[in-house]
């Protein structure tokens, strides 16, 4: 992976991030440098308040860093989010009770402006990718958590926007269900070849799904270690008790035990 | 079906207490009468021609609704001026009133219910508006409306406007409020994630509004909408007091100044039937459009 064949979609050059409370200055983020390229499948992971959904919604252009440089697309984040360009997937799959799965997914393209013929086709196609052809006019209440959660991936993915930003997707699903997804989710990956960055607090979910592990410790929120997966891009589901496996989630174990060593 | 025995057995206690009432209260009357021609009279006697007087203090269930029954079906069919033999219904009889009545109710719970929703989506996207107007709102509804209902129907007469509308805007004044407040909370309802996915679409307002707000404001909106249109009709009925003309609201102090204590029940059962449809009607509205939504479970 040479720095010329695969350019970089985001660069985060010494970005910081302080809140201003009545308590006084909080440092949400400090000194984060890092590279993602395009293909890349970067997960962020550690303790809560280590600031990893924080730079993830800097990127989204959706909190403005106080320092340093973000750059996403070869624009600032915020440009980048009027470009529209990224999928966001929140923690909640936070679909529409009023619309349809279909409605739901139409929403982003009813907001840029789609024509109704593409509307039409995108959502189909979208449903299919998510695995859930035929749904499409169900309500959100008549589908599981987790079809709900593919939902809202199929929304993040309708417009065909280059990037994909995921806050702990699959959080507040059981395992089974997780297990499942993620490997939807890398086979996903693979055919629309997006630049996903995956926010989680789950070791395995880390390594199962990512060629880059960038390990956050918290006050102030920094980046601990940053981990390339030495994993072949395809992975099947027991790949996990693969030495290789084993291994990296050791090392991501390491870097979040030194990243908490002050405070323990 | 299986409510059907309870509301009945509800509807009976009320009625044998309103029986026991009205016999008590007008019991005195008949005293009176007795004691005036020297003689007295026991409650044998007393308890039939209480439920038979013609100015009882308290009329009787079935006096209200033989009333009732004479002032639509009886004037409308058999009165001189009803619409039977005039063509047009009875001024004497209570559908015309309730007719009037109720129009100006709908006029002005259109109008306020317009002016709460547009004054809602002020409040809610301007924060100019956030912190100054909420205070006179609520200042408005804490005047008495029979205050101020004859001072606006003075002044918008010298100003040459007459007829529904006066009687209209007094009614949205009162309606205008519970739509604001309901449809205030509705449009904030939604919580930060959603407005952030739509920060993320780069949406305009106008679509925040348009896609999310306003939808996920209908279940407020429908219940505000129930206050607020029986609170329109109060407002009306209270405007047409010092009107004259038409209207329940004429009927009533009519009623009143003439000691037609029946009239008056009858006319009071109207207006509370035009609330109940009208509440029964957007209750209809409600479960429809909700259901269509999809709230519906």
């Amino acid at each position: 992976m040479t720095e010329k064949a695969t350019p970089a979609v985001i660069t985060a050059n010494d970005v910081e991030l302080t809140f201003q409370t009545s308590d006084g200055p909080v440092h949400a983020l400090t000194g984060v440098n890092l590279t993602i390229e395009k293909g890349d499948f970067v997960s962020f992971i550690g303790p809560s308040g280590c600031g990893k959904t924080t730079f993830l919604r800097c990127i989204a252009g959706l909190e403005t860093p106080t320092g340093g440089e973000l750059s996403v697309n070869g624009m600032s984040a915020d440009e980048a989010r009027r470009a529209r360009a990224y999928g966001y997937v929140f923690q909640a799959a936070g679909l529409y009770p009023w619309r349809t799965i279909g409605g739901n997914i139409r929403l982003p393209l009813e907001i840029m402006g789609f024509s109704r013929a593409d509307q039409d086709q995108r959502v189909e196609r979208v449903l299919e990718l998510v695995d859930l052809k035929g749904f499409g006019k169900k309500f959100p209440w008549q589908l599981s958590g987790g079809m709900q959660q593919r939902a809202s991936i199929a929304r993040a993915l309708a417009f065909d926007a280059e990037i994909l930003l995921m806050d702990e997707p699959f959080g507040a699903l059981d395992e089974i269900v997780r297990d499942h997804l993620n490997e939807e989710l890398l086979k996903l990956w693979a055919r629309t070849e997006k630049t996903i960055a995956f926010v989680t607090h789950s070791i395995p979910e880390a390594v199962y799904l990512s060629t880059k592990i960038v390990v956050m410790s918290p006050r102030p929120g920094r980046i601990a270690d940053v981990i390339e997966s030495p994993l072949p891009r395809i992975r099947p589901l027991d790949i996990r008790d693969s030495a290789a496996f084993i291994e990296v989630a050791h090392r991501v174990r390491e870097g979040l035990r030194a990243g908490h060593s002050d405070d323990v | 079906m299986k409510t059907i025995g309870p509301v009945l057995v509800v509807l009976g206690c009320i009625l044998a207490i309103w029986y026991g009432a009205a016999v008590l209260l007008n019991a005195q009357w008949e005293r009176d009468q007795a004691a005036r021609a020297d003689s007295t009279i026991g409650w044998a006697e007393i308890v039939p021609r209480t439920m038979a007087q013609e100015r009882p203090v308290l009329p009787v269930p079935h006096q209200v609704a033989a009333e009732l029954w004479k002032l639509t079906w009886g004037e409308e069919v058999h009165g001189r001026k009803g619409l039977v033999r005039s063509g047009s219904l009875s001024n004497r009889g209570l559908l015309l009133h309730a007719w009037v009545t109720f129009s100006a109710t709908l006029l002005g719970f259109a109008i306020g219910s317009g002016f709460g929703i547009l004054l809602a989506v002020g409040i809610v996207y301007n924060k100019a508006m956030d912190a100054s107007v909420m205070p006179w709102a609520i200042a408005s509804q804490t005047i008495p409306i029979v205050a101020i209902a004859p001072m606006i129907v003075v002044v918008l007469n010298a100003v040459g406007v007459s007829g529904l509308l006066p009687k209209a805007l007094i009614a949205a004044y009162l309606s205008f409020f519970p739509v604001v407040v309901g449809m205030v909370k509705g449009q904030r309802a939604p919580d930060a994630m959603q407005l952030d996915l739509l920060r993320t679409y780069n949406a305009t307002p106008a679509q925040g509004l348009w896609k999310l707000r306003f939808p996920a404001s209908m279940p407020y909106l429908f219940a505000s909408l129930k206050v607020g249109v029986a609170a329109s009709l109060v407002g009306t009925i209270v405007a047409e007091m010092p009107l004259g003309g038409a209207g329940l609201g004429t009927r009533l102090l009519a009623g009143s100044y003439y000691g037609q204590t029946i009239q008056i029940w009858a006319t009071l059962f109207v207006a509370a039937s035009l609330a109940a449809a009208s509440v029964i009607l957007i209750g209809a509205l409600q479960r429809g459009t909700l259901k269509r939504m999809g709230f519906g479970r």
